[in-house]
């Protein structure tokens, strides 16, 4: 095994890395005072692999990618730098961007509805892009190349989709034409925001499998944004747990998890109804965190989440932010290893001290 | 007294698909609730799920009679509802009643929190003169959570979660016996949402209610439910005990549904079989005829297309219908059965 859960070349650990974020800051001017929405997140993604970035409404899990790719509104200051493929993307131009969205780092979102355009055929919007970005000879090389796409995404009868507006789709059909055009660019990164947070379960696991396949079979890096927590088991390599604007937790899928080390993601798992619950289980209580994440624009001093952490913290986690370090040597699903990191003053983590994991 | 609350037999309810045009002629119907059997039982909470356009809300809707039936019939406590005037109908207003799903669309703005909670005791005639109605808003809101306090406050003071604990307390304003819960925590955050099931958990101690729990998410039904339901295509195709649906389901739709909800737990993610279903749901004006599953079923065999398969029992107290468990039903007449 590789980069990645299934069969892509090259190990994560060592392949030059297809995204690097590095402390990345989002501010917004807004009537209620500045809001900091993203507050220095770091990451990398390597080709073939898949990082989650799970979060509650407010955590600046959309923002920080939509800062990536030069989405959010002039008016928001962002900082730090973002190399794909070891160019800034924060430092480009809108054509340039507009260059790399379309041939590069392929983007599919919530709502497929507001990501088509309803007036145009599902044909002409993926051809759009083919014969923008020269990918293409003619209009009937882009029609063929259109409805392989079509194909690809495991949409029936490819060829009369061409033909069909968005509204003659369902929404799990909408969602394949949104990957198709995402793909369409070959790209080295895929981003995707709540891509099946809209869909029913049944269509959601083929869009995941869709995607996981393609992954692997392209070596595509994928960053998936969602805030939920069995999505992300299920697809990712590495995850990173994002509140108030800051990444309180990342590590190896399985480590963070099953030894979650901040108050706040073992908060989150212990939280989540479980289907498997043993008999009788359903009358165990949840054990929920109190209050709701906070405001962008009033964000706590100290560590963001202490207002709700059920640690009895000293006052130390009032006054000083902690940084995020190592708690573990942890490892992707493939074995390779990459750091467990958690941002607490609390030694909470479950088996970081004897288990041996 | 039965042990039945609520009863559903053969329930339908079929909405008229009109042309454009001036004579708006009716072209067809949509079959959202289309024959369904079902029993709620006092003090249970029974899950209903199934995907979107299965109609799982207009069931719950039509339960309420807050859409009116088109056959079969509804019982409430032994009295066929189907049947009320609009004075009783009242009356099953106070005993019966809907939890919503968005505490955003679901609040008055301009009404403060504790016009809101007070607004089924005066329709109601319950807790007369202003003292005493006041008295009851404070009590009700204490017994949800929120700060009595709270009650001269609007709703965009409060947080998601504190909004949906609101609407919970104009339900149980008028003191009733069963509530219908569409999705009342499909909009939360997971730490906000537990907050909810754990305080109407809570309150069905507390209170003795009977619940139906609608919901597109099995992990919550599982963990709230007593029985589970499942729908498809305007049908309940799989009714039991909530153990027994979620680890033992007898549908091959309900087997699909349950393989393709994800674990958030990666070991186990990584050894499972998930069953990916062919194709779309049929729309619901077009039901496949004999079992309305057939068309995406990878099991479909010979009888399907031409019996309409009733509920019966796999194991006992847990019904599926399905002709892998036996051929029984209603037989298709010939010149409607479609292509196997």
């Amino acid at each position: 095994m590789s980069a990645g859960r299934t069969g892509h070349a090259g190990r994560a650990g060592d392949a030059q890395p297809v995204l690097e974020v590095q402390d990345l800051r989002v501010e917004l001017d807004t009537p209620r005072g500045t809001a900091s929405i993203v507050n220095g997140l770091s990451y990398s993604v390597a080709p073939g692999e898949t990082v989650a970035v799970v979060g509650e409404s407010g955590s600046g899990k959309s923002v920080s990618v939509m800062a990536l790719l030069g989405l959010l509104p002039a008016h928001a200051r962002v900082g730090g730098r973002a190399l794909f493929r070891g160019r800034d993307l924060l430092a480009m131009g809108e054509p340039e961007l507009r260059q790399v969205r379309g041939d590069g780092i392929g983007m599919v979102f919530q709502d497929p509805m507001t990501s088509l355009n309803p007036v145009l055929t599902v044909g002409r919007q993926i051809t759009e892009g083919l014969l923008a970005h020269g990918r293409v000879a003619g209009g009937r090389q882009a029609r063929e190349r259109a409805a392989q796409l079509l194909a690809d995404v495991g949409l029936p009868d490819p060829r009369a989709a061409l033909g069909r507006f968005p509204h003659e789709l369902s929404g799990g059909m909408r969602q394949r034409v949104v990957i198709a055009i995402a793909l369409s660019g070959d790209p080295a990164l895929l981003i995707a925001d709540e891509a099946t947070t809209a869909l029913d379960v049944t269509v959601q696991a083929q869009i995941l499998e869709l995607v996981d396949g393609l992954r692997a079979e392209h070596g595509t890096g994928v960053v998936w944004i969602t805030h939920d927590l069995g999505v992300v088991a299920g697809t990712a390599d590495r995850v990173l747990v994002l509140y108030g604007g800051r990444c309180v937790e990342d590590g190896g899928v399985d480590d963070v998890f099953e030894r979650p080390a901040h108050p706040y993601t073992q908060g989150l798992l212990g939280a989540l109804p479980q289907l498997h619950d043993g008999p009788g289980g359903r009358r165990s209580e949840l054990v929920a965190i109190a209050g709701a994440p906070p405001p962008p624009t009033d964000l706590p001093p100290g560590c963001v989440f202490h207002p709700r952490c059920p640690v009895r913290g000293d006052e130390r986690c009032a006054l000083e932010q902690p940084p995020l370090v190592p708690v573990a040597l942890g490892a992707r699903p493939d074995g390779t290893a990459v750091p467990h990191r958690a941002a607490t003053f609390h030694d909470t983590a479950p088996g970081t001290g004897g288990a041996g994991s | 007294m039965s042990d039945v609350l609520v009863r559903a037999r053969g329930l339908q309810v079929h909405f008229p698909v009109r042309a454009r045009g001036l004579r708006r002629r009716r072209t067809g119907e949509v079959r959202a609730v289309d024959g369904v059997d079902l029993e709620i039982r006092r003090g249970e909470t029974l899950g209903l799920v199934g995907e979107s356009g299965c109609g799982k809300s207009t069931l719950g809707n039509a339960l309420l009679r807050l859409v009116e039936p088109t056959g079969g019939r509804v019982e409430f406590d032994g009295t066929d509802v189907t049947a009320l005037r609009a004075r009783e109908l009242r009356a099953l207003r106070r005993r019966a009643v809907m939890v919503f799903q968005d505490p955003y669309a679901s609040l008055d703005p301009r009404a403060t929190v504790g016009q809101t909670v007070a607004e089924p005791l005066r329709v109601h005639g319950l807790h007369p003169g202003a003292a005493a109605r006041a008295a009851r808003v404070a009590e009700l809101l204490e017994l949800v959570g929120l700060d009595p306090a709270a009650a001269p406050r609007y709703p965009h003071e409060f947080s998601g979660g504190q909004r949906q604990r609101v609407g919970i307390a104009r339900a149980l304003a008028g003191e009733p016996d069963f509530v219908v819960c569409d999705e009342a925590v499909a909009s939360l955050d997971v730490s906000v949402q537990a907050q909810v099931l754990n305080l109407l958990r809570e309150l069905q101690q507390r209170l003795g209610l009977t619940y139906l729990f609608v919901s597109h998410d099995l992990a919550a039904v599982r963990h709230v439910s007593d029985r589970i339901a499942v729908m498809y295509l305007g049908r309940v195709v799989e009714v039991g005990d909530a153990d027994a649906v979620s680890t033992r389901p007898q549908h091959p739709y309900a087997q699909a549904l349950l393989s393709a909800v994800p674990l958030p737990d990666p070991a186990a993610e990584r050894r499972r079989e998930r069953i990916v279903l062919r194709g779309e749901v049929p729309s619901a004006t077009r039901v496949p005829s004999g079992c309305r599953f057939r068309t995406r079923c990878p099991r479909a065999f010979a009888p399907c297309p031409d019996v309409d398969p009733a509920l019966q029992e796999a194991e006992p107290g847990h019904r599926a219908a399905c002709h892998l468990h036996g051929v029984v039903g209603t037989p298709v007449p010939a010149e409607q059965r479609g292509p196997a």
